[in-house]
């Protein structure tokens, strides 16, 4: 059931369009991610799904009703801010408890939901405390716990992890995608990092400049970029896109092999290159190839085990099975 | 400096800085010595001064034969009269130029800025007869008013300070929780602007107390606040050294004491964010 | 939530405070003008018909004009030089670590909260009487002849009980600025081999210049229309007479209302010269 569509919606602030008119449907208890760089619209997008900024044009449906004039409030989402944009004056208990305050449920009500999802996000034995005394990650649940006892129709994240150190993120991410499996309401998150949008995603939504570049699982996304792009934003390292002889050889503009597609030889292979950077993680090397068929290095991904020195020759041989051609647009040729 | 500065500098500069501190303010301190003194003892030469008996003398005759109570409770009700009564007027404003600005809000908050740049001599005589038209010249109530409309602006412009540092994004999430406009004022919006308003009541209570113009112009003797009841030594018969003193303590003790709690927010108020 | 709704609702809050202080702003002002073209004697015949200019070029034609616009440039030019230069060196002073910098701050900052009639009599009279002040014993002590300070050196007298209560402003903006600047700069600065001297010249003063700029403006405002200090110590006597405190006089004692609007005039428009600078640098700092 699509439960979110938006139709032609557009976004202009004042003279300036930062949204033209695009499409989109969110299916029921979908895990939704809306990836791009910076200033996107990826945010804004989800400000105008929840409410929090009028359409210029066109109309958010939710439940098969028409909520673009509808206010915030009574659009049933519920939104976990990236700065959490907890009440600094309230407790933990009172933070969770405000929107069923406001929804005017009972005394008993409002404690029975909120220690519920004190119990479900470990916040038990800090009810009594202020944001002001909870570490990053605390202050993230108790966000998410305010959201959680609304029984929303829909969840919306801004980038709800960008403000925690690198290993609290990976756990938090878990921790999320836990949460979606048990809760099974549709979630919409926003983030820059194409890797929790990899990890977590059912659906990944990829923009830029407010343009819908690609929708699609993060499977189908890696494996069939519809464009440069996209291409060249999912997948870490990024996926090599190369031009010239060799390209128009495939008859294309551009040709594009990610980095563990590429098989490295020190005696044959297709394109030959000196070693230049390598950086060693332990489980993968990546090196780092100059050829001089191309104009810029080649990312390689090795196994950890390999170790070659700077400078020394390398042959290179693309997996043609998973190589990538784009037009002069930058459009995927079949 | 990241370094510590060694204990030899840090000692000679607070040598100096005391120094400086106690010339500075020594003025109120002699004060508040002669304040203690009996007449006579306070026209003395400064040592004889400070060897001399200590008296509550000049502070009793003060409070009991100048009415002094009554110019107090003047003082009392036109400061913090005109900063509540600022404040009822300039929330609401400050409100709406924090979280709905439009293209015309810098320009107003501007305008507003500007008319408390204006010489109150320009407009003193109107003033004054406006005031014997309405019947309120030598009264509370018509400083009230005037004071409140001097400091608007300045009450006006902090609240609108205090109001932007308040994160938007929490507001979105009362919104998103469900508040509607009337409990996100109330359970959200006021409780995190206390202290700001606290801040702006401190400053501009003590900026109606001092005000020194309109409360010399437009009272006599019912509606007089400390700042004339003290202008009227100004020639005074006899010996006065020492209650003049024990009058002043009383007229500015509160006032310094609350001054000393409303340093950061002088530099606010008064520099218009010019310096941060 | 910046919806229409929001809007109208917006321009209601903000209402009641436009009003007021657009009546207040137009209601005397035009007053006063209207005022000014007249000549009105409240005392001898009140209201005496149209005069045209005639008060403005009078007013500026007087005898008393220019000595008062001599004073008022001494005066204000004095406490600026002296609360700015002054305002520095304390501001420099606190900055340094000291033993109980809490306390020292607020004896420093306490001047500015002495009222000004106050502020104006104890100096007069515990400090200044060339009997019983305690300069005039000073003097004594040394042997020396006590200074009759309001009646001889009354200019220098009136600047100096001035700038007493306005150093704890200039003080405190400018510490307040000297506190924001980047102790990464002044490191780096030393790294590059600036001594102290030097420290303060390229860096420190070039970061205050926004804030003595503001010091100074506000300063002038405030400056240009004190009344207090000078009404209980000398009331315009010994050359102590302002412009504002001329104009007073014209308007409230000897009560020649058209004389002293057209004064008034002259004073709007001064005050709103300075005013325009000032406005400028908060209008920038407000878009930031």
């Amino acid at each position: 059931m699509k439960q979110i569509q938006l139709k032609q919606v557009s976004k202009s602030f004042g003279d300036l369009q930062v949204i033209p008119p695009l499409d989109l449907d969110i299916e029921d208890g979908e895990f939704v991610v809306f990836v791009g760089p910076s200033g996107c619209g990826k945010s804004t997008l989800l400000r105008l799904i929840a409410g929090l900024e009028d359409v210029t044009s066109g109309q958010v449906v939710i439940n098969g009703e028409d909520a673009t004039a509808i206010p915030p409030a009574r659009r049933g989402l519920a939104m976990v801010f990236q700065s959490y944009a907890l009440y600094p004056h309230m407790s933990v208990r009172k933070n969770i408890a405000f929107p069923l305050r406001m929804a005017g449920l009972d005394r008993s009500e409002q404690e029975r939901r909120v220690e519920e999802a004190a119990k479900v996000l470990n916040l038990t034995e800090y009810l009594e405390r202020r944001p002001g005394q909870l570490s990053g990650g605390q202050r993230q649940r108790v966000a998410i716990g305010r959201a959680i006892v609304r029984e929303p129709r829909a969840f919306l994240f801004d980038e709800p992890l960008s403000n925690l150190d690198a290993a609290l993120r990976v756990g938090m991410r878990l921790e999320i995608s836990e949460l979606h499996k048990r809760l099974s309401t549709t979630m919409i998150y926003v983030t820059h990092d194409q890797v929790e949008a990899m990890t977590m995603a059912d659906k990944i939504v990829v923009l830029q400049n407010g343009v819908i570049e690609q929708v699609g699982s993060p499977l189908e996304l890696y494996r069939s970029p519809q464009n440069t792009f996209v291409a060249s934003f999912i997948g870490s390292p990024r996926m090599n896109l190369l031009h010239g002889a060799e390209a128009a050889a495939h008859s294309s503009h551009t040709i594009g092999i990610r980095p563990e597609h590429i098989a490295i030889s020190d005696n044959s292979g297709d394109w030959e290159g000196v070693v230049g950077l390598s950086e060693h993680l332990g489980s993968d090397t990546f090196f780092h190839i100059n050829c001089p068929a191309f104009a810029e290095p080649l990312t390689v991904r090795a196994s950890g085990e390999l170790d070659l020195s700077y400078g020394s020759t390398v042959f290179l041989t693309p997996d043609l099975a998973h190589l990538h051609r784009f037009d002069e647009r930058g459009l995927r040729l079949r | 400096m990241a370094r510590a500065a060694t204990t030899r500098q840090k000692t000679i500069t607070s040598v100096i800085a005391w120094t400086v501190a106690i010339i500075i303010f020594f003025p109120i301190l002699w004060i508040l010595v002669l304040s203690f003194k009996s007449e006579g003892d306070a026209i003395s030469t400064p040592l004889q001064v400070l060897t001399s008996a200590w008296t509550f003398e000049s502070y009793a005759v003060v409070q009991d034969r100048s009415d002094y109570f009554k110019h107090f409770s003047n003082s009392v009700i036109i400061a913090v009269g005109s900063t509540l009564l600022g404040i009822l007027v300039a929330v609401p404003a400050a409100w709406s130029m924090a979280f709905v600005p439009s293209k015309r809000t810098r320009g107003i908050l501007m305008w507003m800025l500007s008319t408390k740049m204006l010489p109150a001599v320009g407009v003193l005589y109107p003033i004054y007869l406006l005031f014997i038209e309405l019947g309120i010249l030598d009264s509370r109530l018509g400083l009230v008013i005037v004071l409140m409309l001097i400091n608007l602006p300045i009450i006006v412009w902090m609240l609108y300070t205090y109001f932007r540092e308040i994160p938007v994004e929490i507001l979105e999430a009362a919104r998103m929780d469900g508040a509607g406009m009337r409990a996100e004022l109330l359970y959200v919006l006021t409780p995190m602007a206390v202290p700001g308003i606290a801040s702006t009541i401190l400053l501009n209570v003590i900026l109606a107390w001092n005000e020194a113009f309109w409360t010399l112009n437009l009272t006599a003797a019912k509606a007089a606040p400390l700042t004339a009841f003290i202008a009227s030594y100004s020639s005074p018969e006899g010996l006065f050294f020492a209650k003049l003193s024990a009058a002043s303590v009383m007229a500015i003790a509160p006032i310094l004491v609350m001054g000393w709690f409303s340093q950061k927010q002088l530099v606010r108020g008064l520099t218009f964010g010019a310096v941060k | 939530m910046a919806t229409q709704h929001s809007k109208s609702i917006a321009r209601v809050m903000m209402a009641p405070a436009v009003i007021l202080l657009l009546g207040w702003m137009l209601v005397p002002l035009v007053m006063t003008l209207f005022f000014s073209f007249k000549k009105y004697l409240p005392l001898r015949g009140g209201d005496l018909g149209w005069v045209g200019f005639d008060n403005y070029v009078r007013f500026v034609s007087s005898s008393a004009f220019w000595p008062a616009v001599a004073t008022t440039l001494i005066i204000v030019g004095g406490v600026l030089v002296i609360t700015v230069l002054l305002g520095i060196a304390l501001a420099l002073l606190l900055d340094q670590p000291i033993w109980g910098q809490g306390v020292v701050r607020i004896l420093v900052i306490a001047p500015f909260f002495v009222m000004p009639t106050v502020s104006g009599l104890v100096w007069k009279n515990m400090f200044m009487d060339p009997v019983n002040g305690f300069f005039a014993h000073l003097w004594r002590f040394f042997g020396a002849e006590p200074i009759q300070w309001l009646s001889q050196a009354s200019l220098p007298s009136v600047v100096m009980i001035v700038s007493w209560q306005w150093l704890p402003f200039a003080t405190l903006i400018l510490l307040t600025a000297i506190q924001s600047l980047d102790t990464e700069q002044l490191e780096a600065a030393e790294m590059d081999g600036a001594r102290p001297v030097g420290r303060f010249w390229f860096i420190i003063l070039p970061h205050l210049a926004r804030a003595i700029t503001v010091v100074i403006l506000i300063q002038t405002i405030f400056l240009l229309s004190i009344f207090a200090e000078i009404f209980v110590t000398t009331a315009g006597a010994f050359g102590t007479k302002t412009l504002t405190y001329l104009i007073f006089q014209r308007v409230l004692e000897s009560q020649n209302v058209g004389l002293g609007s057209a004064g008034g005039v002259y004073a709007i428009i001064l005050a709103n010269i300075v005013a325009v600078f000032l406005l400028r640098i908060v209008g920038k700092n407000l878009d930031a």
